[in-house]
């Protein structure tokens, strides 16, 4: 969708990202996703009287290892302070979060939308703590609160509001995802909330130089929903203006139903959030030795990995791309590439070839693949062995995805192995060309044609095992 | 300036107190007077001195990242006023 | 038996002389039989808990145990396990906390038997003790008056010797002022020293737990156990443990007292003026070079606090909203009446007042002119007091400009305030401070403050452990009580 002419939109992403801890930020409890209600909720969690907070030192390293990936600079000292509101699921009436020291400073992200490319500041990104959850539909008049998600921890990436259209939203989120994944800082589950934006959205008349007036639309977790609410936001703005209406700071929520946005009546008071340090923590000093730590661990990111691909393992550019981009199936590919002779370019293949039509055709994706990096890298084994042909290949991984087996296991109980024994195959030439002589005296007579005949003759007898390259050679041999 | 009617009024709610007329004007009494001694601090000259917002002159201490806690779900919801059985309960908010 | 210090009567334990329970109930008696007078008691416990006499007669067995079998109360701000904390609000009328604060549990490890919890001001914010939901509590030397606060159900009950110890917590004086004007002996350790965990929260950056006492000597071995580092609390200092012992000199030779001069000259009952120029004379002839100091910025102390107090309290305080626990009101026809009338039922006036500045000070618009202000102020008096110990081991100042005042009497807040003039300068400082009894005006206790430098917890008390040992005053008891 293009906007209406004359206007533009400008947008900033506010993207809230889940960090993969085993314990809360300021507590020692589990802080997993999807437990029986209230059952991860410490007495500090539910913010008992005298209960006091100590910061989780993952967190603080997941949050460095962010901004060294954004080529941020990292504050040497960060500060915890408090943003008072109450709300049932805010259990101690504020959020611990960072206001004036946060600990990852301006940074930038390139973002390739429509194959150009375009880089977005980022402003910073902060450590914070999440809420609760309010559940409405448990009873008509009463809201459930369950703080299992209380006290989680969170990263907060706040950009400079760059983005001229959703689609570079959309693409700025989806370059951030890549990043906190490939981190191995964040799991990545959307449906679970593990990583989900606001966005401030305004338009204003093209050339104008002032920004207009920003809605938010709350808690966005899918790449496919923001696109559509920032689109309808943009449109709802346009048209208010055009009919002589202004547009009012406001907190809306998209309906993903109805593909609409509406006011949010219970955030409807400008909140003053009275920020201030946190007396109950002391500020955090982020030494060289923390950030070269992480920089240490800081992993190979999509585009430096697919020219890899295609500089030293020789891959075509679509492929590499493909496996590069996403992070399960590049380990996937690479661990199997570690485990076998066969060259990188099959093993692209056969994975995005036959290997990906099975995962679709089993409805799940490289992650929960029942055939391992490790077996599959036998079924790479076998081909480049010649063991068995890629037909034959495709037949094994689904063999093997239903009954667990090896490569070699699959070839060797269903008699698969390829015909290479030349005696054997110039006995099968023999025989096909003797039972032939029609066809023989047809090619001979110039029918080329004829040729790929006899191999297929040679196929249906051995049921496609026979060696195809020596089949060729010894056919070519014998009617010449 | 002194804090004004309005002024009380606005922080009560940001403070989610409620305050009778009564109340009101005797805390905005107390607030001015309150004001009138925290005004002092003016005559002192501040430039270039560092907030300090803290006495211990020490750095936080980072918890490694162990699950050390077990679910209190029982205790806490029994300490609840209003409670189901797995959820503490508040009137409905709308969203 | 109730003159008897910690030393004496853990001899008297050790030597069999006494059983825990024989020593406890000449104890649970006296508190029973003079909280009608005093109110300085909430919930006394019928008699010894069972587990803590076990504890308590394991501990008799280690000779480093001198607190096995004696008895104390707890403000009732520290949370005990299964025994209802209040922090002398409704808001927490019938909360019994599922855990014990660190102190708590560090005394009892000690072998501390809990008589009872001890009243104060709510939410620990008074001068005067008579901002308790349940009750003002009276001073055991003249029932018309005060105990100073907010400490002061626990100084009351010491007093009275209702119990040899009490624990009790210092914001800007609440341990020193109520010690001063019931006349026992009182620390608050520097900032850091002791955990917070457990205790309910009023201002972090300044809420410090402590001891009161009869005298220096047993201050310093409660103390002792209270401390140390809690891995709970992100503000307890990585070197908190620390061990008092009785010092070995017998005088106070080449140890250098401070004396801001100005503000015992600014002061205005001449009796507490009095007192104050005659004890310092006392540690002049025990051997001390008294030498005059100046804090130049302490007089704004009071101002820099009443913003960094409250802006903290109306955060800490947020959290009682009365879903989770604490006071909910009947009437909650949505979440905000909930919130506003659950609020309002269960804080008292003060705590509002009180509430209602900090959220002032915290708004938009006033954050630099007065948190920020107040937080520069208290950089400016810290150092101050770094200059002064430059040349000073110990300062000696006086603690209340005044001797306990009549109940009522100081009904508006901010003359209330005045009377942490000379306790709020240390506190915002992180200091350690103690308040001992020196002589007293017309019957009514005076009390001397010694502020020490950051951690150094050893001369203030040493100072008061010598001067205790030429003087009387800390013997002193209410004729009532005795």
């Amino acid at each position: 969708m293009t906007i209406k002419a004359g206007w533009e939109m400008v947008v900033g992403l506010e993207i809230h990202v889940r960090l993969n801890t085993q314990s809360k930020l300021f507590s020692g409890m589990r802080a997993s996703y999807g437990a029986e209600p209230n059952t991860q909720v410490s007495f500090l969690d539910a913010a008992l009287p005298g209960t006091l907070p100590v910061v989780n030192q993952k967190a603080v390293e997941y949050a460095i290892r962010f901004g060294l990936s954004i080529d941020a600079v990292i504050a040497p000292l960060t500060v915890f302070s408090r943003k008072n509101y109450f709300y049932p699921d805010l259990p101690k009436g504020y959020q611990i979060s960072q206001m004036d020291y946060p600990i990852v400073g301006p940074g930038r992200i390139e973002i390739e939308v429509d194959g150009g490319s375009k880089v977005i500041d980022i402003t910073r990104a902060h450590l914070e703590e999440d809420a609760g959850k309010s559940i409405h539909d448990k009873y008509d008049r009463y809201s459930a609160i369950d703080l299992n998600r209380a006290g989680t921890p969170l990263i907060e990436v706040v950009s400079e509001p760059q983005m001229s259209s959703a689609k570079e939203a959309v693409a700025y989120m989806r370059a951030i995802y890549t990043r906190v994944t490939h981190l191995g800082i964040c799991d990545g589950n959307l449906q679970e909330g593990s990583f989900r934006c606001d966005a401030n959205v305004s338009v204003r008349r093209v050339g104008d130089q002032n920004l207009g007036t920003r809605a938010e639309i709350k808690n966005l977790n899918s790449f496919r929903f923001i696109e559509k609410a920032i689109n309808f936001e943009a449109k709802r703005q346009i048209k208010l203006v055009e009919s002589g209406g202004l547009v009012v700071q406001e907190t809306r929520l998209y309906d993903a139903e109805k593909n609409e946005t509406r006011s949010m009546r219970s955030k409807e008071n400008a909140n003053d959030y009275r920020y201030f340090p946190d007396p109950d923590l002391l500020p955090i000093v982020v030494t060289a030795e923390m950030i070269a730590a992480q920089k240490a661990r800081l992993p190979e990111f999509p585009e430096a990995k697919k020219h890899r691909y295609i500089q030293s393992l020789g891959l075509k550019e679509a492929e590499a791309h493909t496996i590069a981009h996403d992070l399960a199936l590049s380990q996937y590919f690479e661990s199997a590439q570690e485990q076998t002779k066969a060259k990188a370019d099959l093993n692209a293949k056969f994975l995005l070839g036959e290997m990906t039509a099975l995962l679709n055709a089993e409805g799940v994706d490289i992650s929960q693949s029942r055939i391992d990096a490790h077996a599959y890298a036998g079924v790479l084994e076998a081909l480049a062995e010649s063991h068995i042909s890629r037909k034959i290949a495709k037949q094994v991984i689904e063999t093997m995805w239903h009954s667990g087996q090896s490569a070699a296991e699959v070839i060797e109980s269903q008699g698969l192995a390829q015909i290479s024994d030349v005696s054997a195959l110039i006995a099968l030439v023999d025989q096909v060309l003797a039972n032939n002589p029609d066809q023989v005296a047809s090619y001979r007579d110039g029918n080329d044609k004829m040729f790929n005949f006899f191999v297929g003759q040679i196929m249906k007898q051995t049921k496609g095992q026979a060696n195809p390259v020596q089949t060729k050679t010894l056919l070519e041999e014998k009617l010449k | 300036m002194s804090i004004n009617r309005k002024e009380i009024e606005e922080l009560a709610d940001l403070a989610k107190l409620k305050l009778s007329k009564t109340q009101a004007s005797e805390v905005g009494v107390a607030m001015n007077d309150i004001k009138q001694m925290i005004d002092l601090m003016n005559e002192a000259d501040v430039t270039g001195i560092e907030p300090m917002f803290h006495p211990m002159d020490a750095v936080q201490r980072l918890r490694s990242d162990q699950v050390t806690d077990q679910s209190h779900q029982r205790a806490l919801l029994s300490l609840s006023a209003h409670a189901d059985n797995e959820h503490y309960l508040v009137p409905k908010v709308i969203e | 038996m109730i003159q008897l210090s910690i030393r004496e009567m853990a001899q008297l334990l050790r030597d069999k002389q006494l059983s825990i329970p024989e020593l406890c109930s000449i104890y649970f008696d006296r508190a029973r039989a003079f909280n009608q007078q005093t109110n300085a008691l909430l919930k006394i416990n019928c008699d010894i808990d069972p587990a803590e006499l076990l504890q308590a007669e394991e501990a008799l067995l280690d000779e480093s145990k001198l607190l096995a079998g004696i008895p104390l109360v707890h403000k009732d701000l520290f949370c005990t396990q299964g025994m209802v904390t209040t922090c002398g609000s409704r808001m927490l009328e019938n909360f019994v906390p599922p855990y014990d604060a660190t102190v708590v549990s560090n005394l009892k490890d000690q072998g501390m038997i809990t008589v009872a919890k001890a009243n104060m001001d709510e939410f620990a914010m008074g001068s005067s003790n008579e901002h308790s939901a349940f009750g003002s509590v009276q001073n055991p030397w003249d029932l018309t008056r005060v105990p100073g606060g907010s400490s002061g159900g626990s100084a009351a009950a010491v007093a009275a010797r209702m119990v040899p110890v009490a624990t009790a917590t210092d914001t800007g004086g609440s341990i020193r002022q109520p010690t001063a004007l019931c006349g026992v002996t009182g620390i608050k350790p520097s900032y850091g020293r002791v955990s917070r965990y457990g205790m309910v929260a009023f201002a972090s950056s300044l809420d410090q737990g402590g001891v009161m006492a009869r005298t220096a000597d047993d201050c310093g071995i409660v103390l002792s156990a209270m401390c140390g580092h809690d891995h709970k609390d992100s503000t307890s200092h990585p070197d908190a443990a620390w061990q008092w012992n009785l010092p070995t000199l017998k005088n106070l030779k080449g140890i250098k007292v401070g004396v801001v001069i100005d503000w015992i000259d600014g002061l205005n009952d001449e009796g507490v003026k009095q007192s104050t120029i005659k004890a310092i004379d006392t540690l002049r002839q025990q051997g001390a070079e008294i030498i005059d100091v100046a804090l130049p910025h302490a007089h704004l102390a009071v101002s820099a606090y009443y913003v960094i107090a409250p802006a903290e309290c109306s955060s800490n305080l947020s959290r009682f909203d009365g879903v989770r626990y604490g006071h909910r009101s009947i009437d909650t026809a949505d979440l905000e009446t909930l919130y506003v009338n659950s609020r309002s039922e269960g804080f008292g006036e003060e705590v509002k007042r009180r509430i209602m500045v900090g959220t002032w000070a915290l708004s938009s618009g006033y954050y630099d002119a007065y948190y920020l202000k107040a937080q520069k102020i208290r950089r400016l008096i810290a150092e101050d007091f770094n200059k002064v110990f430059e040349q000073v081991d110990v300062l000696a100042a006086p603690v209340s400009p005044e001797v306990a005042f009549k109940q009522e009497e100081k009904a508006d807040g901010v003359s209330m305030y005045q009377a942490d003039v000379f306790t709020i300068p240390a506190s915002l400082a992180g200091l350690p401070c103690l308040s001992m009894p020196i002589q007293s005006v017309h019957g009514l206790p005076v009390g001397l403050q010694l502020i020490g430098r950051y951690f150094d917890e050893r001369s203030i008390l040493n100072v008061a452990h010598q001067f205790q040992q030429v003087t009387e005053w800390h013997k002193a008891m209410p004729e009532a009580y005795k």
